[in-house]
């Protein structure tokens, strides 16, 4: 097992070495030119008007908070999916008592507006 | 002096530029009609006959290939005692190894990036009426996406001035280092894993959405307005659309009782009454809804269209990664399509019994051959879709995940439970 995971740091090693080696040979051998135009931001052909340190949405946060307290539910979820054949019914009693709160905590959410895009 | 204009010569046979062959007048365009008696024509009759040929002489040479497992054993026993001869540590031949197999994965998104656009690019081509890449390789422009490649290396690598220098290099990096090590637990036939580690389904998952943080990088970095609001749309749409794809997948581990990737295509081997395949796909209302939510949450993860906000062409310009050129696009395509391979091996191995044959006569041909003709069938709806559905507005796009998909999914846990219930 612990060798299976040793592998994936092999992996990882070359993986990292691919996406490094093959940027790096494509610096080597392509060309660069200096030009004042090729290099300002390429939006719509115009010159770009103003920065990009713009205010942005908030909606983006919002999902990602509901996003965390799901994504925990999902690592809770996944060691009971494992063992609840073996569990019983106690495990499923249990997990819909766990899924309905997060369910009455999703209705919450929609209720008060928040999967409410303006 | 009068300028030359070219016309075509509409009346009799024309020679098609590609292989030079001679295209008799019926066959030079594609038949928009053909769906009225398309046996008739010779067009449709020779593809059909060449699909044929292609399914017939693959079948024939994985039968004759057989299992892989077996054929690299005394590869590996042969270079243990070769090496052990001289002397060689066992510890050092184990990493030699275990570095040649990550190789030859590390060959799966490369090769999957080169046929997939090339076939996207014919399947978007036919379903047009269009011929696509026809020049380039000796047949049907099979050569075009390896050129596009080479080109792709040799171009100049155009960084904006207003860009972060540094975030612009990395995020490349950051999108396609997930996008190479997500294919680790994940099998290509039966005992043909590269990592067989107990969590390879959470590991996906969370290794997968690392690339996210690499699309918001490359997005905040260009200095561009679009290339921002494309990371950010992607961030939103990549971190919603994780979850119904999570959930998608429980009712799979709660009846296999395994998280391990290989163990759960195992689980589905054999059949009903002898006949019908034991895949969760033919599991009552379950597993129909499941893989259902899980198809579209995967076309939604891999920024494809109907779900293709991020990099919205007629919108966005093209999304996070305009301000990149050369071999860093390179990279964004290849995670692209990585990951479109990813969901396609998920789909064959959770739902469509991995390795299994759809028929216990056809076990005859090795597991692999069915791997991989289920995810080419998936990889194939894929890119059907994009031609097919339109584009989401953006709150769509998220009241849809939010509304419909996550509380179908929760939903379908507690069936799964109901399921479990029935058949203890």
């Amino acid at each position: 097992m612990l060798l299976a995971y040793a592998s994936i740091l092999a992996l990882l090693v070359i993986a990292t070495l691919f996406a490094g080696g093959s940027l790096f040979a494509s610096f080597l051998v392509n060309p660069r030119v200096r030009d004042t135009f090729k290099h300002t931001a390429y939006e719509c052909g115009m010159e770009a008007v103003g920065t990009t340190t713009v205010q942005t949405n908030i909606r983006f946060y919002t999902y990602a908070l509901l996003f965390v307290i799901f994504d925990v539910e999902a690592l809770y979820l996944f060691p009971w999916a494992v063992v609840v054949r073996s569990m019983g019914a106690i495990a499923l009693v249990e997990m819909a008592i766990f899924l309905g709160i997060l369910a009455a905590g999703l209705a919450y959410a929609w209720k008060m507006g928040a999967l409410q895009w303006e | 002096m009068t300028e030359e204009i070219l016309q075509p010569d509409i009346s009799g046979p024309v020679f098609n530029h590609a292989n030079g062959r001679l295209l008799m007048p019926e066959t030079r365009y594609w038949p928009t009609d053909m769906w009225k008696s398309p046996w008739s024509l010779p067009t449709y009759r020779r593809g059909a006959a060449v699909l044929a040929g292609l399914i017939t002489g693959g079948a024939a040479a994985a039968w004759f290939l057989g299992e892989i497992g077996p054929r690299l054993a005394p590869v590996y026993s042969f270079i243990e005692a070769y090496a052990l001869a001289y002397g060689v540590p066992a510890v050092l031949i184990q990493i030699f190894w275990t570095f040649i197999k990550g190789g030859i994965l590390l060959l799966a998104p490369l090769v999957n990036a080169l046929f997939a656009v090339w076939w996207e690019r014919k399947i978007s081509a036919h379903i047009q009426s269009r011929m696509g890449p026809m020049y380039v390789g000796w047949w049907h422009g099979v050569l075009q996406t390896v050129a596009d490649g080479i080109k792709l290396f040799l171009k100049e690598d155009i960084v904006p001035d207003c860009a972060d220098k540094i975030v612009h290099w990395l995020a490349p990096v950051v999108v396609v280092i997930p996008a190479i090590l997500v294919f680790a637990p994940v099998p290509f036939g039966n005992e043909l894993v590269f990592a067989d580690i107990d969590i390879g389904t959470v590991y996906v998952f969370a290794v997968g959405g690392v690339s996210v943080m690499g699309i918001i990088m490359a997005g905040w970095s260009s200095g561009n307005k679009f290339s921002l609001l494309g990371g950010l749309r992607s961030a939103a749409q990549l971190v919603s659309y994780e979850l119904p794809r999570t959930f998608a997948v429980l009712p799979v581990v709660m009846l296999a009782g395994t998280l391990n990737i290989a163990e759960i295509a195992g689980f589905q081997a054999g059949y009903w009454g002898g006949i019908i395949p034991r895949w969760f796909i033919f599991y009552p209302v379950v597993g129909q809804v499941a893989f259902i939510v899980f198809l579209i949450a995967s076309v939604a993860e891999t920024n494809r269209v109907p779900f293709d906000i991020p990099e919205a062409e007629s919108e966005l310009v093209a999304g996070f990664n305009t301000e990149y050129s050369g071999m860093k696009f390179a990279l964004f395509f290849l995670s692209e399509f990585a990951y479109v391979l990813l969901s396609c091996l998920l789909m064959a191995a959770v739902f469509f019994g991995g390795g299994a044959a759809p028929l216990p006569f056809l076990e005859f041909l090795p597991s692999w051959a069915w791997f991989l003709s289920k995810v080419l069938i998936l990889m194939f709806c894929f890119l059907w879709f994009r031609w097919t559905f339109p584009r989401f507005r953006v709150d769509r796009l998220m009241d849809f995940n939010w509304k419909f998909l996550l509380p179908v999914s929760l939903l379908n846990i507690a069936a799964g439970g109901i399921l479990i219930w029935l058949l203890s």
